[in-house]
């Protein structure tokens, strides 16, 4: 591979290097695992517009990604956000209007269609419904992108009855799609994904079509195959519970525009945009904010949030009982994002103003968020 | 009795009428299958919205479809009768009416695999495409597999439609059940002879259904 100047690389330490004048695949290249992340995929300004009977219709305004190797990307959006049409153009089975859509270092707007043809190989995708060869037994739809590359039949038969282990389907073999559930059937989409060792998966609302019951088996069949495989995820969906049991990243897409993005645990307990705080009440309560400026002007509401090992210790108890500030739990989430245990409670602080900021400060200290509500007078 | 004079029949002459019949539909079914196939995978392919979305050349070739299928087939047959002699030499007999049966069939053929290709799941194309199949393994791997049932009803009907058609050609001479149903009931007046080979004929059509049908039910997978 000769191309330069394509993959961007970026260190931890600034996290806005410029594009990385190197290409990996190149002889002598400079890349520095412990110190650079590796970006698989990158969106620039990505616009699309559909012409519908002379009407104009934009589904991307200018989507900026930026997603990492080896991570599992979430984009959530409500029907109609242009996330279905985002998650199509990264393979390029939507072309976008404009814009660059890089993918491990390939332009893939530049490719001609055998090269296009060629890197698909090199993406998996799996869908809302499954999008299964009716008429091909399961271990036929697993073999099916082995026999378009033309892979020996041996090393088919082989590689298939490995992914049926992989993707607990032992005994399905010779069935057809229509005698398996939805959940069956999307290991079978996943199967048939992974069959030529993609580096991306891409996923086109992969549990929406299923119960919540199958739903969390697929997401931990995912988390799996992203912790054993190092393979990338791009995921989209409309709900935040798919987001924070298996995404490191999330991306909230609203009328064509990427409107918040970051780590899941930043944009889940601190959601900033509206329609951010609109998918984090769907999975959890939020205290009614008129409620709170309701109450008497002597109290202070905070908001405390605590993540990692300190959900498990008795740092808010501790800090209380030492300033002595009587205080009264009004909400509260005790939950994992990914698996990563985190609590956010809505407290009332009952005391003096000095004191009162006295204990916030504290648990300032102690590594817990703060949000102060409402502040006695 | 001489069993060759039952009901006062000709059966010897009778036998030959089916086989003559049997034949034509036999052979125009396999040419009609064998033009109509990719004729239709074509129409279908470039037709709005497929994957060779070509507009003129689907407007082109949908229109000769419609111009051969609106001529009714006792005058398309006489209309190819020198394209006939010039494809097999003669425009009688068994041979004779092969041409015309396949030019009539061919592209009612072709619009019935073309509404079967339109049947395929729009999601598995994309599924495939999103694999990296080629247009080429599109249509072998994908959308041949998965309209098979459809496709198969429609060399049903295809065939079903054929054999009325070769009974037809018996108007201009072309052999077969038709011929003697005409010769012998029509102009004769004999007819018990038209009402056997209309029996034969519903028994024909009988069979050809039901081995048809069973074929699709055994390849019916949703």
């Amino acid at each position: 591979m000769k191309t330069v100047s394509l993959v961007v690389l970026s260190c931890i330490e600034c996290n806005k290097c410029e594009p990385y004048p190197l290409c990996p695949r190149a002889e002598g290249y400079l890349f520095d695992k412990e110190r650079c992340i590796l970006i698989m995929i990158t969106l620039n300004n990505v616009h699309k517009e559909y012409h519908v009977e002379g009407r104009t219709v934009t589904a991307l305004r200018g989507i900026n990604l930026s997603i990492q190797k080896g991570e599992i990307y979430g984009i959530i959006g409500h029907s109609g956000a242009g996330k279905s049409t985002l998650i199509r153009t990264i393979n390029l089975l939507e072309r976008p209007s404009a814009g660059e859509i890089i993918i491990d270092g390939l332009e893939m707007t530049q490719l001609s269609g055998r090269q296009l043809q060629q890197e698909r190989r090199t993406i998996g995708m799996i869908f809302q419904h499954f999008n299964l060869l009716s008429s091909a037994t399961v271990a036929d739809n697993i073999a099916f992108p082995l026999r378009l590359e033309k892979r020996p039949a041996s090393e088919i038969k082989a590689r298939v009855q490995e992914l049926i282990g992989l993707v607990g389907l032992t005994g399905h073999e010779n069935k057809y799609p229509s005698q398996l559930s939805g959940g069956q059937k999307q290991r079978v989409g996943i199967a048939r994904a992974l069959a030529t060792k993609p580096k991306v998966l891409l996923c086109d609302e992969a549990t929406s079509a299923l119960d919540p019951q199958t739903t969390q088996s697929i997401l931990s069949l995912l988390l799996d195959i992203n912790r054993e495989l190092g393979i990338t995820i791009v995921l989209i969906t409309h709900e935040m519970q798919v987001i924070r049991s298996i995404c490191d990243q999330v991306a909230v897409i609203d009328g064509g525009t990427i409107v918040e993005s970051g780590p899941v645990a930043d944009v889940f307990l601190k959601p900033q945009h509206p329609t951010t705080r609109d998918f984090v009440s769907q999975d959890t309560d939020s205290l009614d904010s008129d409620f709170i400026i309701a109450q008497g002007t002597n109290r202070t509401f905070v908001r405390v949030t605590f993540i990692g090992e300190q959900t498990y210790q008795p740092v808010l108890y501790e800090v209380m009982s030492k300033k002595n500030i009587p205080f009264i739990i009004l909400q509260g989430t005790v939950s994992k994002l990914k698996d990563v245990p985190y609590g956010q409670l809505v407290l009332e602080l009952q005391g003096d103003g000095r004191d009162v900021e006295n204990a916030i400060a504290s648990l300032r200290e102690q590594g817990l968020d703060v949000e102060v509500m409402k502040v006695g007078s | 009795m001489d069993p060759n004079s039952l009901l006062g029949l000709d059966w010897a002459e009778i036998g030959q009428a089916t086989l003559d019949t049997l034949n034509m539909m036999l052979w125009s079914t396999a040419f009609t299958v064998i033009i109509g196939l990719p004729l239709g995978i074509i129409l279908y392919l470039t037709s709005r919205g497929q994957v060779l979305q070509q507009p003129l050349a689907y407007g082109v070739l949908s229109f000769i479809v419609n111009v051969v299928r609106s001529v009714p087939f006792i005058i398309l047959m006489i209309m190819v009768i020198p394209l006939t002699k010039l494809i097999v030499g003669t425009s009688l007999g068994v041979t004779g009416s092969i041409p015309p049966l396949v030019i009539a069939a061919a592209p009612f053929f072709a619009r019935l695999v073309e509404t079967s290709l339109r049947e395929v799941d729009r999601g598995v194309i994309e599924a495939a495409q999103s694999m990296g199949a080629t247009n080429w393994q599109l249509i072998r791997h994908v959308y041949l597999p998965e309209a098979r049932p459809g496709l198969i009803a429609a060399i049903t009907i295809t065939t079903v439609t054929l054999v009325s058609y070769t009974a037809m050609s018996g108007v201009i001479g072309g052999g077969g059940l038709g011929d003697l149903a005409i010769r012998y009931g029509y102009q004769r007046f004999q007819t018990t002879v038209m009402i056997v080979t209309v029996i034969i004929l519903l028994v024909l059509v009988q069979i050809l259904q039901t081995l048809g049908d069973r074929l699709v039910q055994n390849y019916q997978r949703k």
